[in-house]
């Protein structure tokens, strides 16, 4: 699958852009605060309705404009689709397909597929569980686009119990009457059911996304072993069942109601849950068994950027894997050359040098490994060239 | 802001449902640059529906007398309840001419958010009309939403021990959407279909 034309209207910095581009490896090289980002953010946007940098949608647009769009022909299996989304921070965005209006823009999710690494997946592994659970969730809308709708359905249902819980504890606290809690078991039995599938999923991605991050880390890490686990709220065996981890949903809910009417949230469920990262230290004693540690707080600042880089390519490796679903995903690579070193740059380059479609930022051209050379734009002063 | 009657017309037509600050102040000077006419036949039939339309004591559908049409209507099936959220609904299930018994109209759905729950709509109303017996299906029929299906799982636990049957409408429904939205053969269909509530 590739990116074929890019077309931008009040994103970020570009008031307006159209470039065409081409498969295999793309470079965009430019100096600092120059768009490069804003370029390939762009293209995740699309595959994604996010922005891996920001939460909301508001700085996504010009500064000063009302509203942003993203166009984007996208090539696979010889067929070429046309994805454009408005970006309306004020109201509700809008998307079209093949030029054709889309009820909502959640149905072109799937079109474009892409796995993006930035700086800023530091965060997997430092960051709060929040981030990980969000890399989690991604990914499996990545791989099966109807996941999208059962995480907007948790959040709903999430978000009507919260405010009935934290309802019913401020009248306890006031000494009012607080609402009817009568329909709390409504609402569990349908945060348990989303909440089962979504844990449900989120189980097998991980058991099928483990021993591919194991390899990746070997691979750039030289050496290192890793595993990653899922420690949940709902204390889940071994590859349950959704219906089992619905009804052990509602027993955890169960045991937690009235500490959860004390507190006024919902306190178990897959949006407590945690991706655990685990690695062995690379600098133990020779000789000792290397053991597992936990890689948040534990692993170097080299160890945990090479870890977060095994995740993407883990999930590109993934996405890739499960074929006929649409075919290759994107890989947008931003500014990861500059912070290894040369062996591992070229290890890197070869490993994804024969994609279908690869994106890759730097500040300068000796960041680009050689293997990695194809079309090449410079980026500067809003404007976007071939080199 | 606008000068003095100007946005107290904006802020009065942004108070309606769906209507936010700009589709409020374009309607706003829609009417003011309409036929005053015109604008006066909207301002009385507003006035007339508001005096003369009122809710039936029985469903608690919009109805000019006492007692809706459908609540009159003694052809209508004793037997079966269809519940639905707003009036509106009532009209699109009529449509499909599937159902043939009466209605209950709710008055909207549980949601916290809206801080609406069972207390602000009409249940204790539809558990009256159950009690005595006459009635022996109720159909669910809310909107096929989150607010939806919480209300309907939230009455049929109510209700299934009174020994009922219960039922709600088959998938199949746009999801996420208003009954109103669905068109009258997939409605009808979902009315075909419906399925027994295990709650
Ligand atoms: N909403 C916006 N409106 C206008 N300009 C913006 C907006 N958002 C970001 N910018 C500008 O875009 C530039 C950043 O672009 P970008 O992040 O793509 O840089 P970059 O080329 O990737 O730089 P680096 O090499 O530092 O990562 C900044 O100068 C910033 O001011
Ligand atoms: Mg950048
Ligand atoms: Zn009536």
């Amino acid at each position: 699958m590739r990116v074929t034309h890019l077309s931008l209207a009040d994103f970020r910095s570009y008031a307006s852009l159209e470039i065409a581009l081409q498969g295999g490896v793309t470079a965009f090289v430019g100096p600092n605060g120059q768009g490069k980002t804003n370029l390939v953010e762009a293209i995740g946007y699309i595959a994604t309705l996010d922005s891996h940098r920001v939460a909301t949608d508001q700085p996504l647009v010009r500064f000063g404009a009302p509203r942003a769009i993203v166009r984007a022909n996208v090539e696979r299996e010889g067929r070429t689709q046309l994805v454009e989304i408005e970006l309306n921070p004020g109201g509700a965005n809008r998307a079209r397909l093949n030029r054709n209006p889309v009820p909502r823009p959640r149905e072109v999710l799937g079109v474009l597929r892409t796995v993006l690494f930035a700086p800023e997946d530091l965060a997997l592994v430092k960051g709060d569980p929040g981030e990980r659970r969000r890399f989690l969730d991604e990914l499996l809308v990545a791989r099966w686009p109807r996941y999208a709708g059962v995480r907007a359905d948790y959040d709903r249902v999430l978000k009507q119990r919260n405010t009935l819980l934290r309802t019913a504890a401020m009248a306890r606290r006031n000494k009012t009457s607080g609402p009817n809690l009568t329909t709390l078991d409504a609402w569990d039995h349908h945060l348990a059911k989303v909440g089962g599938e979504l844990v449900g999923a989120r189980l097998a991605l991980i058991s099928a996304l483990s021993p591919l991050v194991d390899k990746c880390y070997a691979e750039i890490a030289e050496g290192g072993a890793t595993r990653i686990g899922y420690r949940s709220t709902l204390s889940p065996e071994p590859d349950p069942a959704v219906d089992v981890l619905t009804e052990q949903f509602l027993a955890a809910l169960g045991q937690a109601r009235a500490n959860e009417l004390d507190r006024g949230i919902t306190l178990v469920g897959p949006h407590r849950d945690e991706m655990v990262l685990e690695l062995t230290s690379s600098a133990g004693e020779a000789g000792l068994s290397a053991g597992l540690m936990p890689a948040r707080g534990y692993a170097s600042h080299g160890e945990s950027w090479s870890y977060a880089l095994a995740l993407r390519l883990a999930a590109y490796d993934l996405l890739r894997s499960d074929g006929s679903e649409g075919g290759e995903p994107v890989l947008i690579l931003d500014d990861v050359f500059a912070e290894l070193d040369a062996k591992r740059r070229r290890r890197l380059a070869e490993r994804v040098s024969g994609a279908d479609q690869v994106l890759i930022t730097a500040a300068v051209d000796a960041d680009v490994p050689e293997q990695l050379i194809g079309q090449k734009f410079a980026v500067a002063g809003g404007l976007v060239s071939a080199a | 802001m606008y000068e003095g009657v100007v946005q107290d017309l904006i802020d009065e037509l942004g108070h309606l449902p769906n209507i936010g600050p700009k589709s409020a102040q374009r309607i706003a000077f829609h009417l003011l640059q309409a036929d005053p006419a015109e604008v006066r036949r909207l301002a009385e039939v507003l006035i007339r529906a508001k005096e003369q339309v009122r809710f039936c004591a029985i469903c608690f559908n919009v109805a000019e007398q006492q007692e809706c049409r459908i609540c009159r209507d003694p052809r209508r099936e004793p037997a079966s309840l269809c519940v639905v959220e707003e009036s509106k609904d009532v009209v699109a299930v009529e449509k499909t001419r599937e159902f043939r018994g009466r209605y209950h109209v709710l008055g909207g759905a549980i949601s916290p958010i809206d801080g609406v729950g069972p207390d602000d709509l009409r249940v204790k109303e539809l558990l009256k009309r159950l009690a005595d017996g006459a009635i022996t299906e109720v159909i669910l029929a809310t909107d096929p939403n989150l607010e939806g299906e919480a209300t309907a799982t939230y009455l049929a636990r109510l209700i299934k021990p009174m020994g009922l049957r219960v039922t709600r409408l088959a998938s199949g429904l746009p999801v996420g959407g208003d009954l109103e939205y669905a068109d009258e053969v997939t409605l009808g269909r979902a009315f075909e279909g419906r399925r027994q509530l295990d709650v």
